[in-house]
């Protein structure tokens, strides 16, 4: 049934480190006294409150509403008190802090009335997509894309195929993989509402195949629907990063995604398997998205596991429920090891995109000075974009960064394989991030300083035309006076002869 | 363990310079004892005062930079220039020459444009064109294989005559010899059959008596260091191909001209040339289709330079000659990105 699977370049065989967190199944993380609920937990628009300090809220009730297109709405996750909107520390890699809404808990853990809808297919795409974007529901694999956008194919797109993406390549996360363990009906449910609203003909789940137990459950589940017909799970090789985007297309349609398009545009949409439960449950049981499991693992973490996390518990709670060895201050990973990025403090949120938590690594990256690159190629040989990471590091220590887009700068999709076999240890990653960071502000200095000589330009331009507007008045105007002298003297003149004729004739009279 | 580093990736393979250079060493180690075997202790006696100078001169290179001295000094580069340096000249060589060509390849080819990965030019082969062209005479004096020498070399023999340069009253001309590309040479200019010529017993099987086997273990060598991913087989296979099929097409168009393809395959430093010189990446191209388009021109320098060339040995002309081509080649021979037009 199932094609052959293709291959992308490059990539690596990385110690998984999986089964440190895959000994129990998913416990909740006991509620929390607090909740911080960044408004931004999404690509695109913050959404903007609806509450105020000191009201009450119920669980999923609606504390924040989307603004703009691209953005979704946030609720409490669980029953109490306002009690602040304004910053709070976040989890992001600038350390900043971004506006907040704080529930102070009650424990009664009170639901709103929720909708479910039985059934769904009684209902337009278009009114689904918009419950989904109600429900709040990002992408779920680390980038928080708003979901309902993801699910509408529009009208000049044909959706072929549905691709969820169950790889889970990053050693050490283990969360899609408990939940397809667990809850593999429930994704079932959403990958029935998102085949239905993006009228897709197939749908292909991709697992990796370290995952036997979660291929046997989803395959399990899948036999029972026996109206999904279009469905089948896919198992693909174990490499990093089989699970990018691009990556796993190619693996499993053998197609790659043009530069600069979508994989839209090839006819297929991805979608992480933890959104496709929270699909499921925001149609069919009217559940809104308020917690997430996120996988809690690292060498220092005691009990290490996966733990159904409401939005806006504090790290530091999940960890003390964890227990762990870290030092006070010690940096911590939000995301897998090789994509993640470090957090210092740990009185920050769980949001929608934090799908592990890891204190410790083995193999860690050391933090000696690194050699200079000895163009050995080991990195281009792993690059799954088949870029020359040596050319674009040696261009971007250069700052030459005309060069570094010459040599594909921006297809880089970071996934840290360069980084990672390179012999002389250079940080790469970070260099191709500061090339683009470069790059864009160049850019963006470039789109003033255009648009300032536009503004300049112009005005030149009007101050030139308003004076030929003027000379051209003065001279219309003296044209008209020279015109009017020039009547005014003929009359006289012709006045004149009258008068002397007159007196000719009068003479002659 | 804790993480060190503030952004990712926070994980790190086990791959380190030091290992690398360190294998292309131990790669080496097979070659040198059958060079030993067929010239005598000559050749340690090269590598060790070789591979002495070079650190002394890393290190007073490094101060005078005002770079840090472990790292760089124990990352084995300058070890291995040394050791490639000292195989590719004669076993004989007078002491001071093997410190020129040394001094000259750490202190010009590597340091005065950068140090380690900066260099636009194979540092070893820079110290040996040095070498070839301000003495050719001690450049091309080599040895008789041991079986085939009057009396064999010793250490005290060989010691006295690199740092004295007389054993017993004789001089290093005493003692030396033709190689047999250099032979191969003179005698087709003296209108000689190379099919005669290479039965004489000076050219052994194939590619002169122990130098087939001294090319032999070189290419073992190296085919142990491509299983070890340490080196790419693009560029080796690439030259001795080239050479292979450029050799051929010669030798059926006019027989006279050369010696046969599998002569010039392990005669001479083709397999040195091919699997550690050619290979080093620093002043190689760093495509893969680069790699090949690089290994192949190597192949036909050395043939043309062999054959046309006022050298017996072009190895070392055309790694510098290809090494010119390089920024040219890697610019030409990017791969097709994921998702991108072919180039």
């Amino acid at each position: 049934m199932s094609a052959p699977l293709s291959d992308f370049p490059g990539g690596l065989k990385l110690p998984g480190h999986k089964k440190r967190s895959t000994q129990g199944p998913i416990r909740k993380t006991p509620l929390s006294k607090q909740l911080v609920l960044p408004l931004q937990q999404h690509i695109g628009a913050a959404a903007v409150p609806i509450v105020d300090v000191g009201e009450k809220v119920l669980k999923g009730q609606r504390i924040a509403r989307a603004e703009g297109h691209v953005s979704v709405c946030l609720h409490a996750p669980s029953s109490g008190v306002i009690t602040a909107i304004g910053d709070h520390a976040i989890p992001h890699p600038s350390g900043l802090s971004a506006p907040c809404i704080t529930i102070e808990t009650d424990g009664e853990d009170q639901w709103v009335e929720r909708q479910q809808i039985a059934d769904f297919r009684q209902h337009s795409a278009h009114e689904l997509r918009q419950i989904i974007r109600d429900a709040g529901i990002v992408g779920l694999g680390g980038a928080g894309f708003p979901s309902f956008i993801k699910l509408n194919p529009g009208v000049h797109h044909t959706v072929e195929t549905l691709l969820i993406n169950g790889a889970e390549c990053e050693p050490y996360i283990t969360c899609d993989d408990m939940l397809m363990r667990e809850r593999a009906e429930g994704i079932l449910d959403g990958v029935e509402i998102m085949l239905f609203a993006l009228r897709a003909a197939r749908c292909i789940l991709a697992i990796e195949d370290n995952k036997p137990e979660a291929i046997a459950a989803m395959r399990f589940a899948l036999s029972a629907r026996t109206h999904l017909t279009q469905t089948e799970i896919v198992v693909v090789p174990t490499r990093y990063p089989t699970g990018g985007e691009k990556q796993l297309i190619q693996v499993v349609t053998g197609k790659q995604v043009p530069t600069n398009k979508l994989p839209i545009d090839i006819g297929i949409v991805c979608h992480n398997p933890g959104t496709a439960y929270a699909v499921g449950r925001a149609i069919l049981h009217g559940e809104p998205l308020i917690s997430r499991v996120v996988t809690v693992t690292g060498t220092d973490v005691t009990h290490a596991g996966n733990f159904e996390t409401l939005f806006g518990t504090p790290i530091k709670d999940l960890l003390e429920f964890c227990e762990t060895r870290r030092q006070p201050d010690e940096p911590f990973i939000q995301g897998g090891p090789m994509m993640g990025y470090s957090l210092a403090g740990d009185d920050l949120p769980i949001t929608k995109t934090a799908n592990c938590i890891l204190v410790g690594v083995d193999d860690v990256a050391p933090p000696a000075q690194p050699l200079p690159c000895i163009r050995c190629g080991d990195c281009a040989d792993v690059c799954p974009a088949s870029l020359l990471p040596q050319q674009l590091y040696w261009y971007s220590r250069a700052k030459d960064f005309d060069q570094t887009r010459d040599y594909n700068l921006f297809d880089c999709i970071e996934c840290g394989c360069c980084d990672y076999v390179c012999p002389s240890k250079i940080p790469l990653v970070s260099y191709f991030r500061f090339a683009k960071t470069e790059i864009m502000n160049q850019e963006r200095e470039r789109h003033k300083s255009d648009l300032a000589r536009e503004r300049h330009e112009s005005r030149l331009a009007r101050l030139e035309r308003e004076q030929q507007e003027k000379e051209e008045r003065q001279r219309q105007r003296k044209a008209a006076l020279a015109a009017s002298k020039a009547a005014k003297a003929k009359e006289e003149e012709s006045t004149k002869t009258s008068e002397s004729a007159d007196s000719v004739t009068e003479e002659k009279a | 363990m804790p993480i060190f580093r503030l952004s990712p990736p926070f994980l790190a393979g086990a791959n380190r310079v030091t290992l690398q250079m360190l294998q292309v060493i131990i790669a080496l180690i097979p070659a040198v004892i059958a060079m030993t075997y067929f010239f005598g202790p000559g050749v340690l006696i090269n590598v060790a005062l070789a591979v002495l100078v070079a650190l002394i001169t890393e290190a007073v290179m490094l101060k005078l930079r005002d770079r840090p001295l472990k790292p760089f000094l124990s990352d084995g580069s300058a070890a291995v220039t040394a050791v490639l340096l000292a195989l590719a000249i004669p076993p004989l060589s007078p002491w001071w020459m093997t410190v020129i060509g040394v001094t000259f390849a750490i202190v010009f080819a590597k340091h005065l444009y950068g140090g380690l990965g900066y260099n636009p030019f194979n540092p070893a082969m820079v110290g040996y064109v040095l070498l070839l062209i301000s003495f050719p005479l001690e450049m091309t004096t080599w040895l008789p294989v041991q079986s085939m020498a009057e009396q064999p070399m010793g250490w005290m023999s060989a010691l006295q005559l690199i740092f004295t340069g007389q054993f017993n009253g004789l001089g290093i001309d005493a003692y030396s010899g033709a190689t047999p590309l250099d032979a191969m040479k003179t005698q087709i200019v003296l209108q000689q059959h190379p099919e005669f010529i290479s039965s004489q017993p000076l050219f052994g099987m194939a590619g002169g008596l122990g130098w087939e086997w001294i090319n032999i273990w070189f290419a073992l060598g190296g085919i142990w260091l491509i299983y070890r991913k340490i080196i790419s087989w693009h560029v080796p296979v690439a030259m001795l191909l080239a050479l292979l099929i450029i050799s051929s097409i010669t030798t059926l168009i006019d027989p006279t001209v050369s010696g046969s393809p599998l002569f010039h395959l392990l005669s001479g430093g083709t397999m040195l040339g091919a699997f550690f010189i050619a290979t080093d990446p620093v002043s190689g191209s760093t495509t893969l289709k680069g790699r090949i388009v690089f290994g192949a021109g190597v192949g036909i320098l050395t043939y043309v330079i062999r054959i046309w060339g006022g050298y017996p040995d072009g190895v070392a002309f055309a790694v510098i000659l290809m090494n010119m081509l390089v920024p040219l080649i890697d610019y030409y021979t990017q791969p097709r990105i994921y998702g991108g037009a072919a180039r």
